[in-house]
């Protein structure tokens, strides 16, 4: 390589470098803006504003469900598997919403501390499976919902060994 | 090593070896695909969560993937010709551009169709879509680069420039989920197989994530070779090369 071809390769690298951290930096900065929602975490110690339109979310909480029969009303409870939400609703759910399925649920928080949602949206993990090892699953006794509950119980562990997680502020 | 660079920065050597090499792409690539989407689409199991909806993964996480390779792709080339100078590395960044817009569209896209389904809506600002989205703005903005000066010399080095530092972007897509709270799901697909689908899901995906890398290499080859000779039209061997086949 000529030293002429060095300088400019190096003066590119150099360049790109400095572009990457400025970004990177920027992002640092802007972290809690781009996260889409508030873990009921969060919202338990107050991160999160009232009476402002915010979006929450996390997995609906087993057993938690309870709709009105003359209505579309649904409450639930929003859970990290640490702290719990409660969210009121009154609309179409979509079809994945679930007891142990991820949501995102958009509105506002209220004194009463429940939020009360505009709108509720599904969540989905990275996990697919056939219709029968779903099933098979459940026989052995477990629910695709275990695997997300044991990963954030694993997440809880090491956060309080005080290794730092990628959701820390 | 030296010899084969020497080699590769004369566009005629590039197009004697590529007319070998572009019909193995072809026919690898036409073969993937053709069984891919038939055992995608029709013989692999459906979800036990979102049913048939699920197969949107055959055409949603290989386009996905190739938006971003290709952006790779094309800052490799634009750093090789900023560099070296090699004509032929800008010549194939200038093909790889709109095939790589059409694949981002097309993620964003089928990304679109599969929210409304099981998110229950098609957009959200979240990371990962909107990283994508700069994605394709990215690639629009290295197309209408280069077209924007009157010296193509410029164009390419211009576009070169926003190609490599737009890369920064590709790091961001593909962490964002991991980073962030957001609306999509963490990846699923991994060459490894990890446990997150069963075999009989992942196979197929496989065969099509590998078949639209072989037609990203295939096209590729095959426009850049027209690149060839629409750029070095008049210089003697693409001359005597048309005279032949008159």
């Amino acid at each position: 390589m000529t030293p002429k071809r060095k300088q400019k390769l190096f003066v590119i690298l150099g360049l790109l470098s400095l572009t990457a951290i400025a970004v990177g930096l920027t992002l640092y900065a802007l972290r809690a803006n781009i996260n889409l929602f508030f873990s009921p975490v969060q919202i338990a110690q107050g991160d999160a504003p009232m009476e402002r339109q915010i979006r929450a979310g996390g997995m609906v909480k087993e057993g938690s469900v309870s709709r009105d029969p003359e209505s579309l009303d649904v409450e639930f409870v929003v859970t990290d598997y640490v702290d719990d939400l409660e969210v009121y609703y009154s609309g179409i759910l979509p079809d994945l919403f679930r007891e142990g399925q991820g949501v995102v649920v958009v509105g506002e928080l209220q004194a009463d501390g429940r939020l009360y949602a505009d709108k509720v949206l599904a969540r989905h993990d990275e996990n697919y499976m056939p219709p029968e090892v779903a099933q098979a699953l459940e026989e052995a006794g477990y629910s695709p919902a275990d695997f997300q509950a044991k990963a954030a119980e694993v997440g809880k562990r090491l956060e309080q060994q005080g290794v730092p997680q990628a959701s820390d502020y | 090593m030296w010899a084969f660079i020497n080699k590769l920065r004369s566009p005629k050597w590039f197009y004697a070896i590529s007319a070998k090499l572009q019909p193995l792409f072809w026919v690898a690539a036409t073969l993937l695909l053709g069984v891919g989407t038939v055992w995608g689409l029709a013989f692999a199991p459906e979800d036990y969560q979102q049913g048939n909806s699920f197969r949107i993964i055959y055409v949603h996480v290989p386009a996905a993937f190739l938006a971003q390779s290709i952006f790779v792709s094309m800052a490799v080339s634009g750093l090789v010709f900023m560099v070296w100078k090699i004509k032929v590395a800008d010549m194939a960044a200038t093909v790889m551009a709109p095939l790589g817009a059409a694949m981002t569209f097309v993620a964003l896209f089928s990304g679109a169709v599969w929210g409304v389904p099981t998110w229950g809506t098609w957009w959200m600002w979240d990371a990962r879509l909107t990283s994508m989205l700069i994605l394709l703005f990215l690639y629009l903005g290295v197309i209408a680069l280069r077209g924007a000066f009157s010296s193509r010399d410029s164009g390419s080095r211009a576009a070169s420039v926003l190609a490599m530092v737009g890369v920064i972007n590709i790091p961001i897509i593909k962490y964002s989920v991991d980073w962030w709270y957001t609306l999509h799901q963490p990846a699923t697909f991994t060459i490894t197989g990890r446990a997150a689908m069963t075999m009989d899901m992942w196979a197929p995906l496989l065969m099509m994530v590998v078949g639209f890398y072989c037609f990203f290499i295939a096209l590729t080859l095959t426009r850049t070779r027209s690149e060839i000779l629409r750029r070095e039209a008049n210089k003697r061997w693409v001359r005597e090369l048309a005279e032949e086949a008159n």
